[in-house]
């Protein structure tokens, strides 16, 4: 019987099934940082147990750890006993840590494909719900909490049910000034912040095979903002061409027989879907986003919507109090709203490619003397590659801040954060109330829609900036 | 674990649809190494004005609604980020079960895991929750799956089977796993890694 590649993944991975009782899944990957795995590591103590495959697992610290420059303290003393805590619990267990001070520091979905770590046919799971990025690996790659990270720790293995498969076609070309980001937000406005759950997306379709890996992960990352837990690609030819020769791919003979077993992990012709979406990406148009959850999107053109215009009594006073808090008018264009702040970096849009598409907006202007521009690359590696292009220049001249990599403002536990009543145009993923800082405001973008923006101090469409 | 008892209690209700973990627990209380604490800040941002004094009008801030063991939110409840900080607010207020008419996937499963239960109901039972009085009390049945309302009805609801066994008899749920070993070790022996590993 013909396999989606979701069902090829599940099945390879099932170490037992009970009656009664879901599936125990092996995880090959297992990703580490600070924020969702002290209270594992203290439960492992408590039971004195060990970790079963510190050869399988990987820590970072990138979430509460400052993006100031390396040669100063963490300053925030919780911040910084969070941090000394994921050493702590590195060394005693046994595990590999990029830590704070490593060349290799950076944001845990930045550093897995980054290194190799995260391979084609793999399950990938870490204490944090944007895990989903490894899924354009061709992985089953999802966030997990911390007691399952606890279970993962001692065992390896998850006691998982199935979940539903999910198709997300996507054909067409993008158009000038569209990027990957617009994919995605695109999809969370069409099926709602719930629209996936219960499933794992799979993302195809001409679109998705043109996209480069790196714009593979920003569709992948936002999974869990349309609801499902882990969305994922078919490995190609561009899964392979980016994995030879990192640090952790196989190597010789042992790459040849990855590759060849690789290849038969793309679904089936015939298999089935529990349920498809499809999007022309032919016809999208930079997209932002104007509510309180991701899936309140729109196409830079549109309207803010009105709440008298929705039936249901909860989601009109869900949408009112989103206004309410946005402090946005319904029946107004969000084009030219003026902001404070420009956010480019998060696992979402933080990688090299990311950081050159927001300096080919940038190059030879300036940002607006109303705004605040932070560029936060997702890996040491990442800025050391951006500083060796110029980008960094193109960024400082332009009167942009250059900081070190991590989480940053897209989380705001670490400093970086929006006061009260601000405006940011982000290329993060969540514009949650306080999201990015208590108060704060936060309009969901692509890099280049964010360059626009911070040029011109307003929210723009990036299309009346092109040659 | 405890075992998870019936029990009986008054509900409070917050009519929005899709709640995120952010606002359960604002992101900046997640820099703690413990478990604890963290009940104070449950709903922080919505719960308390910039001075950290208590709202008024705050449904958590007011006397009746202190007691009580049963949230009714609207749908989609805990979407977002996976931390299991959120359950743990949740639980350390002192609720044992949140009413939607759906969950978002990872809060879900934290939730089990922590004697907080997920019960989905139909949109009619959930607009009957959400307009109950202030001194009527809905009744929740786990071994049943059921809730009973203050007239009489009782719904049930869904619970995955084995987490339900799990809370019932306080069974834990990494003990189960490592019950497993033979079958970690015999899946272990077949599986070929493809890590290029200098790991200890």
């Amino acid at each position: 019987m013909p396999k989606t590649i979701i069902e090829k993944l599940w099945d390879a991975h099932v170490v037992s099934e009970k009656e009664g009782a879901p599936a125990l899944i092996y995880i090959d990957l297992h990703l580490v940082h600070e924020v969702t795995s002290p209270q594992a590591f203290a439960g492992l103590r408590a039971r004195g147990l060990k970790v079963r495959r510190p050869d399988l697992t990987f820590a970072t610290t990138d979430h509460s750890t400052p993006t100031t420059p390396k040669n100063l303290p963490i300053i925030d003393p919780i911040a910084a006993a969070q941090v000394k805590q994921m050493e702590t619990n590195a060394a005693e267990f046994g595990i590999p840590l990029y830590g704070f001070h490593s060349d290799k520091q950076g944001i845990v979905h930045v550093i897995g494909p980054e290194n190799g770590l995260t391979q084609p046919g793999m399950t990938v799971v870490c204490g944090d719900s944007h895990t989903a990025t490894h899924g354009a690996f061709g992985a089953l790659a999802f966030g997990i909490g911390t007691s399952e990270v606890e279970m993962v720790l001692a065992t390896q293995c998850l006691p998982q049910r199935k979940s539903k498969t999910f198709e997300v076609r996507v054909d067409g070309t993008l158009r000038p000034g569209v990027a990957a980001k617009d994919i995605i937000l695109a999809l969370c406005a069409k099926v709602g912040i719930g629209g996936g759950t219960g499933s794992v997306f799979e993302y195809r379709g001409s679109a998705i095979s043109a996209l480069s890996m790196e714009e593979r992960m920003t569709v992948c990352n936002m999974s869990i903002e349309a609801g499902a837990r882990a969305g994922l690609v078919a490995p190609d030819d561009a899964t392979f061409e980016y994995l030879a020769g990192r640090k952790y791919s196989p190597q010789g003979a042992d790459w040849d027989a990855a590759v060849a077993r690789w290849k038969t992990l793309p679904t089936d012709d015939g298999a089935t879907y529990d349920q498809s979406v499809t999007i022309d990406a032919s016809t999208l148009e930079p997209m932002i986003t104007f509510g309180t959850n991701p899936g309140m999107g729109m196409a830079i053109s549109g309207a803010v919507p009105d709440p008298a215009n929705v039936a249901d009594p909860i989601e009109r006073e869900s949408l009112r109090k989103a206004l309410q808090y946005m402090a946005l008018t319904p029946g107004k264009p969000l084009a030219g709203q003026a902001i404070d702040v420009v956010f480019v970096g998060s696992c979402t849009n933080s990688r090299i490619s990311d950081l050159r598409a927001a300096a080919s907006v940038l190059k030879g202007r300036k940002v607006n003397s109303k705004v605040r521009m932070m560029v936060v690359p997702g890996s040491q590696p990442i800025k050391r590659q951006a500083e060796a292009e110029g980008l960094d220049r193109i960024f400082r001249d332009a009167g942009a801040e250059w900081r070190e990599a991590g989480c940053s403002m897209c989380i705001a536990m670490n400093g970086d954060q929006l006061t009260p009543g601000q405006y940011s145009v982000s290329t993060s993923n969540r514009n949650f109330e306080g999201r990015q800082g208590k108060g704060g405001r936060t309009f969901l973008a692509s890099p280049q829609t964010a360059a626009a923006s911070a040029i011109m101090g307003q929210v723009t469409d990036v299309r009346t900036l092109l040659g | 674990m405890i075992k998870f008892t019936p029990f009986e209690s008054h509900v409070v209700p917050m009519p929005m649809d899709n709640i995120d973990t952010d606002q359960i627990i604002p992101a900046r209380f997640l820099k703690t190494i413990s478990k604890d604490g963290l009940g104070d800040q449950l709903f922080c941002d919505w719960r308390y004005d910039a001075a950290g004094t208590p709202k008024p009008d705050f449904i958590l801030n007011q006397d009746w609604a202190k007691q009580c063991q049963v949230l009714v939110a609207g749908d989609n409840f805990g979407c977002g980020s996976s931390r299991e900080h959120a359950p743990w607010a949740l639980t350390q207020y002192g609720f044992r079960a949140v009413v939607s008419t759906s969950f978002a996937d990872i809060f879900k499963s934290n939730a089990l895991k922590n004697s907080l239960v997920p019960v989905v109901v139909d949109s009619a039972t959930h607009q009957k929750l959400m307009a109950l009085p202030r001194d009527a009390k809905v009744a929740l049945d786990l071994a049943a799956q059921t809730l009973t309302l203050p007239d009489g009805t009782t719904v049930e609801f869904p619970v995955d089977a084995f987490s339900k066994y799990l809370l019932l008899e306080g069974v834990d749920e990494l003990g189960y796993i490592l019950q497993q070993d033979e079958a970690i070790k015999a899946y272990e022996a077949g599986r070929a890694s493809t890590l290029n590993t200098l790991a200890a």
